[in-house]
């Protein structure tokens, strides 16, 4: 028989090592989620290191608030649930604030904004879509249901791909569903290789995204198409996902967002990534 | 514990059971068929053997995760294959996640028929060859049958083994059982217990198989079954 | 193909360190693991052949379940479950924050719990092919549990089950790429992350399969070196 006395020590290791995710003290460090595969927000290097916009961005907020900040890469796929699990104790990873993700996290003050739109290959019979750069909101009914209209003939039967759990997965679904056939992926990146493998008609992301897409290899055959998409289920931007407990939290990093943007830095930044400004309105 | 929302949730998951299940049968089926020319083929003249050998060590070498990644995301780089005739094959996630579960179970299979076709007494081969049987026919009423009978058990693990592997399907977006729970948890951000459904569906699934292979075997072995009466 | 080594060499631009390092973290994740399994396969074969009823049944509901669920799902629940039940657990203790297993370990676990399941076969397997009339020997010689156990079954047993842990390891060293979903950054997740932000998906595939095929070949040699050393006193035909 082992005795329950024989097994304490044994349970009181693998308490030791095990990590404390975070610390509901005054904040000294705060661990950052992000994918790792959203370029420019954020992407690999070679060397294995995690750089970006948000990289950069955070670097910036946490000296500005005496936070010391820590990017760990995880996957999109459950990085909320992740959150609220306490594996880290932000998420700054090109997401949106929208009302469904504010019932289960709280977001800071947004960042940067850009539009979604189509990608598709040049020589695509989708190359001109209509209402080509044309900035539709999605809280203007009519100029919606005006796109929607334009759109479907063009769109019937295609196949697009998306990001599971995106806004622009919401956008497909609620108004294109049934219209097209919408595939999801783990990763922007995959639609994007789908896109130039020929399995998927378009691809659906924002604009800041796809300018990275374009530029790398391969990408001189794509090219964007349809209307700018921007409001409602969007969302007004993208923030610094946190949980609903850590108001404190969110005061800290709102200020240094703050700051940020009032300072130009965020412009700075956004140029720098995106070549062109992406910063929210402040 | 939300009953409700693990209700809906099942209701959900238990839409995908018939893709994860032809997913399954159609890459075992098609996998058995390759085993069993693969088996053929190492028992036959040397470089075919070495072929053989060489395909079974790559295919139980690797990661069934990265085999699938390979033949979707790895081949469609090549212009020349989105140009050939198979392409529209290769275009449709569907048959690249059959194509990869079915050269993978294959290489499996091919041992387990290997070891079937080894437990075959040569006594019985000997004694059919005497009395007249010869080629196919002695292939079709002595050998396979003992084969088979030998190769059964280990072929029914496999099909359990084939039933979670369909789970890896989903990366290259279908929309089977785990599928499903992504998308689920993409909408509700609850994972633990949409997981917790869609593990206690493929456990159901694997027992009702198991259930199933064991009545097979009774079936192909009516020589252990204890008298009646 | 000289576009190919630059992109996987070691030069300023290439994804060698990376990959070297991905490996390492592979070998360590498994070897983790494998251990665990063995652990957990030992507990098992225990519970299986002990006799009791009760301890019997937690066996086979352990093989059974573990077994029947995709190894997928296993490591997410672990992942996602493992926090919040030990979050709970050190509220309980009157600990604060969130508490939770790293990528590493969540591995080392899930992979361990589920290789454990494959483990307990082989270990039992072993142990029943052991000649009754060696542990009776054993017994009328006046061996204690204990000193049986180490001199007798012990080695007899993993004698016979050598082959089948050699397998279960090459399962183990397989089964790590599904770790890669937690994030950690083994090999899967690193080719993942190089196809997907360089475009050429096939050049970093096709890397990783060369890499695994490497790690099963050469652990493969040590296994058969390690069952030839436990069969060193067997009598040769």
């Amino acid at each position: 028989m082992v005795k329950i006395s024989r097994l304490l020590p044994a349970l009181a290791v693998a308490v030791a090592l095990a990590v404390p995710a975070a610390q509901a003290k005054d904040w000294k460090k705060v661990v950052i989620a992000t994918e790792g595969a959203y370029a420019p927000y954020n992407m690999h290097a070679p060397d294995g290191k995690l750089i970006g916009f948000e990289i950069d961005l955070a670097l910036d907020v946490c000296k500005r608030v005496n936070l010391t900040c820590e990017f760990v890469a995880q996957d999109w796929n459950g990085i909320i649930p992740g959150l609220n699990a306490g594996k880290y104790d932000a998420i700054m990873s090109g997401m949106s604030i929208t009302a469904k993700r504010l019932e289960v996290i709280d977001f800071t003050r947004p960042y940067s904004n850009s539009p979604t739109t189509f990608a598709v290959m040049k020589e695509s019979p989708l190359a001109a879509m209509p209402d080509s750069g044309v900035r539709v909101s999605l809280d203007d009914k009519a100029a919606m249901d005006k796109a929607i209209k334009d759109l479907a003939p063009a769109l019937k039967g295609k196949v697009i791909g998306v990001q599971v759990s995106t806004i622009q997965a919401d956008l497909l679904n609620t108004y294109f569903k049934g219209v097209t056939e919408i595939r999801t992926y783990p990763t922007t990146e995959e639609h994007d290789l789908d896109l130039q493998a020929g399995r998927v008609d378009a691809a659906l992301a924002s604009t800041s995204y796809f300018a990275s897409t374009l530029s790398k290899p391969g990408g001189d055959q794509m090219k964007l198409s349809g209307p700018l998409f921007t409001g409602g289920l969007l969302g007004k931007g993208t923030g610094i996902g946190l949980r609903k407990s850590d108001a404190d939290l969110k005061a800290l990093l709102d200020k240094g967002l703050n700051e940020a943007l009032a300072d130009g830095t965020i412009k700075t930044l956004s140029l720098k990534w995106f070549k062109v400004d992406i910063s929210p309105p402040s | 514990m939300d009953f409700a929302f693990l209700i809906d949730t099942m209701q959900k998951l238990l839409a995908g059971v018939p893709l994860t299940l032809e997913l399954t049968f159609v890459s075992v089926a098609i996998g058995a068929a390759l085993a069993v020319l693969l088996a053929v083929l190492r028992a036959s003249f040397l470089p075919c053997e070495w072929l053989v050998r060489a395909y079974v060590f790559v295919l139980r070498g690797t990661p069934l995760l990265l085999q699938i990644f390979l033949i979707y995301y790895g081949i469609g780089q090549f212009a020349e294959v989105r140009n050939s005739f198979l392409w529209p094959f290769l275009r449709q996630p569907y048959w690249c996640a059959i194509l990869a579960l079915s050269l993978n179970t294959a290489a499996y299979g091919a041992e387990i028929i290997r070891g079937g076709l080894l437990a075959v007494p040569q006594g019985a081969a000997e004694a059919a060859r005497v009395s007249g049987m010869s080629g196919f026919l002695l292939y079709r009423r002595i050998i396979l049958p003992l084969a088979i009978r030998q190769a059964l058990p280990a072929y029914g693990n496999e099909l359990v083994i084939m039933v979670k592997s369909t789970s890896l399907a989903s990366i290259v977006t279908l929309m089977e059982v785990s599928g499903i729970s992504y998308a689920i948890i993409s909408e509700t951000y609850r994972a633990l217990e949409v997981f917790l459904c869609a593990g206690s569906i493929y456990l159901v699934i694997n027992f009702l198989l198991t259930r199933a292979i064991a009545q097979a075997e009774a079936w192909l072995n009516p020589h252990l079954r204890p008298a009646t009466s | 193909m000289a576009t190919y080594f630059t992109l996987i060499g070691f030069g300023p631009n290439g994804w060698g360190w990376q990959l070297a390092y991905a490996t390492f973290l592979t070998l360590s994740v498994s070897a983790c693991a494998f251990a665990t399994g063995l652990g957990f396969g030992t507990l098992g074969a225990w519970a299986k052949l002990s006799g009791s009823a009760v301890a019997g049944r937690a066996g086979d509901v352990y093989t059974t379940v573990v077994r029947g669920i995709p190894d997928l799902l296993v490591v997410y629940l672990f992942y996602f479950g493992g926090s919040q039940v030990m979050t709970a657990v050190a509220r309980m203790l009157g600990q604060q924050g969130f508490w939770g297993l790293n990528g590493f370990m969540v591995g080392t676990l899930a992979v361990g719990i589920v290789s454990g399941a494959y483990q307990t076969e082989v270990i039992r397997g072993g142990y029943l092919a052991i000649p009754r009339g060696e542990i009776e020997a054993a017994r009328a010689v006046g061996m204690g549990r204990l000193l049986m156990l180490r001199r007798i079954i012990a080695p007899r047993a993993l004698r016979y089950a050598m082959p089948g842990i050699g397998n279960v390891w090459q399962q183990v060293l397989k089964e790590s790429a599904l770790i890669s979903v937690t994030g950690l950054a083994e090999i899967m997740r690193q080719i993942h992350v190089g196809a997907g932000s360089t475009r050429l998906p096939f050049d970093f595939y096709i890397t990783g399969f060369m890499l695994y095929l490497m790690l099963t070949t050469v652990s493969g040699f040590a296994f058969r070196g390690a069952e030839g050393w436990t069969l060193r006193s067997e009598r040769r035909a």
